[in-house]
């Protein structure tokens, strides 16, 4: 509603947002004063809810903050117990688990160009109202996301809590049959993949950079997933061990929540533009091409066309899964030996929606002394809120409708997450 | 054996049950406890499905099924906590509670994205349980906990009058 010296504009229910939270914009004169992204941090309730509980535990609890990525979870928590116990899991092992992760990387993405984001290039209200007129263009998604559920399914036992994943490697190795069952499924969501890269690079995309550094793991050779060095495009690097000194949290006055910036530098944002732009030359050559005829660059700072990256990355995830199958051969052993010794442990992996860091203290008495979650969201959220400060104020002369709408759709370029970060987002902009 | 009648049902999946629900969101749990209970209960070759409320993956539970019960916790204005709200999903369009899951996408998201892609099941019934609790933590609260025994039983009930020959 609008008032001679007061705009409000409120959204009960942001949709397409994974997880609950709250965008408030104060707008003073004509300049836009605040943007303030309230998000909900379930971490900081796991982090109290570890202490004292066994240290192989993390990694099926943490798997419960979030549905969409609790391979991510999972990843995170065994490299830091493992690191804290000084165990490295045998290279089979490590395979094993990108090929898992590979499975997340494509239904997360899949679910969020699909269902979350194209609407919004496309003019619908929901996936649901696209899927009413696009049906062929939503079963695609939905076939490409199936395709890494099965992958999930087959390593871990289950796709959404995967179930066998343990400290040290998996209860249980597949057979290797039971992997090359999916290559046909995979080599058809692959099509499909490639597919989608064309389709959604034939959105229109506004220019708009964001102004903030980029962080993701890197690893020289690859496209890093499970394991690498934390690396800002600013040249900043440093291993997990590093992140409590190089990456820091501090209150806000405008806001309740802790925001993150970079010992000696600003803010940052992780996720697939900053991924790509670390990592764009280690894509796969089909991958590579495929961003090439989207119109990347080697960099990519565009909130907007993360869709399309998100869709390269996930023809890289389907061929990296598709590799890692003819590769396999079912480990030696499924799991290495983890004992518990007293040590303070560090994990870093590339969630879908960006770099996950745990870290955990273990006592003698092999139980959790202290555990710290530093989900993307909750790093993403200061980069987030300046893009939208940029973003609103080269909009005030919209409806109060169409700044809304394009808020919301500006917030879903990140992709926010579901449980580990914000669920039901109210929009308030205070204009006076 | 129904064949004889209905050649393509005996090709069909199972009964499915779904729970839905977040352990760690107190109430938003009740889901996931029902099925618990379930898993000792329901009649051979029924599914159980856990989910956490994501469209997608609810449909793809549910396609094709000629019978799909879903249980799931709801925030309900005015509350009456540890209410059950039973519907039964038959056509396009129909209106219910706002799930409560830990989600910005919910069942009626679900329903409605399945009806899009003719992917319902044949009869759908939702057991929508109103939740008192939703903050962060392990454990339902009494009101919850003590509804769940009839929506067990409900529910077995459901799927003993599914195998019943339809007359």
């Amino acid at each position: 509603m609008t008032h001679r010296n007061e705009r409000v504009l409120a959204v009960s229910e942001l949709t397409r947002v994974e997880g609950e939270g709250a965008l408030y914009v104060r707008v003073s004169g004509s300049t836009v004063a605040e943007a303030r992204l309230d998000i909900y941090e379930p971490p900081r309730f796991f982090e109290a809810f570890l202490r004292g509980r066994g240290y192989t535990e993390p990694p099926d609890i943490t798997a419960r903050i979030c549905g969409i990525c609790p391979v991510a979870y999972q990843m995170s928590a065994c490299a830091a117990i493992e690191d804290a116990c000084g165990v490295t899991v045998d290279e089979p092992v490590a395979a094993l688990r990108r090929l898992l992760y590979c499975g997340e990387w494509i239904e997360s993405h899949a679910l969020h160009i699909y269902l979350l984001h194209a609407p919004d290039f496309l003019g619908y209200r929901s996936g649901i109202e696209m899927a009413a007129s696009r049906r062929d263009v939503v079963e695609r998604g939905l076939a490409m996301k199936k395709a890494g559920n099965t992958i999930m399914e087959a390593i871990g036992g289950r796709a959404i809590h995967p179930v066998n994943v343990r400290v040290g490697g998996f209860y249980r190795a597949p057979a290797r049959a039971e992997l090359t069952a999916l290559s046909e499924q995979l080599r058809r969501a692959l099509g499909q993949a490639l597919d989608t890269v064309t389709w959604v690079a034939g959105f229109e995309f506004p220019d708009h950079d964001v102004d903030a550094d980029l962080l993701a793991l890197s690893r020289p050779g690859t496209y890093a997933i499970e394991r690498g060095t934390v690396t800002a495009r600013s040249g900043l690097s440093f291993p997990a061990s590093g992140w409590d000194g190089q990456v820091i949290e501090e209150q806000v006055p405008h806001s309740t929540a802790l925001h993150a910036h970079l010992a000696g530098g600003g803010r940052y944002l992780t996720g697939p533009l900053a991924r790509y732009s670390l990592s764009s030359r280690w894509l796969s050559p089909l991958a590579r091409q495929a961003a090439q005829a989207a119109g990347l660059g080697p960099d990519c700072r565009n909130p907007f066309r993360s869709i399309v990256v998100r869709a390269v990355e996930t023809v890289y995830a389907l061929e990296e899964a598709l590799r890692l199958i003819a590769a396999y051969e079912p480990p030696g052993r499924p799991a290495v030996d983890v004992r518990p010794r007293a040590a303070i442990g560090y994990g870093v992996t590339e969630a879908p929606r960006g770099t996950l860091y745990h870290r955990y203290q273990i006592a003698a008495d092999s139980t959790i002394v202290s555990a710290r979650i530093v989900p993307p969201t909750s790093q993403n959220q200061a980069a987030i809120e300046a893009d939208l400060r940029a973003f609103v104020q080269a909009r005030l002369d919209l409806s109060d409708e169409e700044l809304t709408r394009q808020c919301e759709q500006a917030i879903r370029n990140y992709d926010p997450c579901i449980s580990c970060s914000a669920h039901f987002l109210d929009l308030t902009m205070d204009k006076s | 054996m129904t064949a004889q009648r209905s050649p393509e049902l005996s090709a069909r999946r199972p009964a499915v049950v779904i729970g839905v629900g977040n352990e760690f969101r107190r109430d938003d749990g009740a889901g996931l406890v029902v099925l618990g209970s379930l898993r000792d209960q329901a009649p051979p070759g029924v599914t159980m499905i856990a989910a956490d409320g994501e469209p997608a993956r609810l449909v793809e539970a549910w396609a094709g099924a000629p019978l799909a019960i879903v249980v799931d916790a709801v925030r309900a204005r005015p509350p009456s906590p540890g209410a059950v709200h039973r519907f039964v999903v038959d056509r396009p369009g129909t209106s219910m509670a706002r799930p409560a899951s830990s989600h910005g996408l919910g069942l009626d998201d679900a329903i409605a994205l399945a009806v899009a892609l003719d992917r319902m099941p044949e009869r759908l019934i939702v057991y929508a349980i109103e939740a008192a609790d939703l903050s962060q933590g392990p454990g339902l609260t009494g009101a919850v906990t003590a509804a769940l025994g009839g929506v067990v039983s409900a529910v077995l009930a459901d799927l003993a009058g599914a195998r019943a020959p339809r007359r």
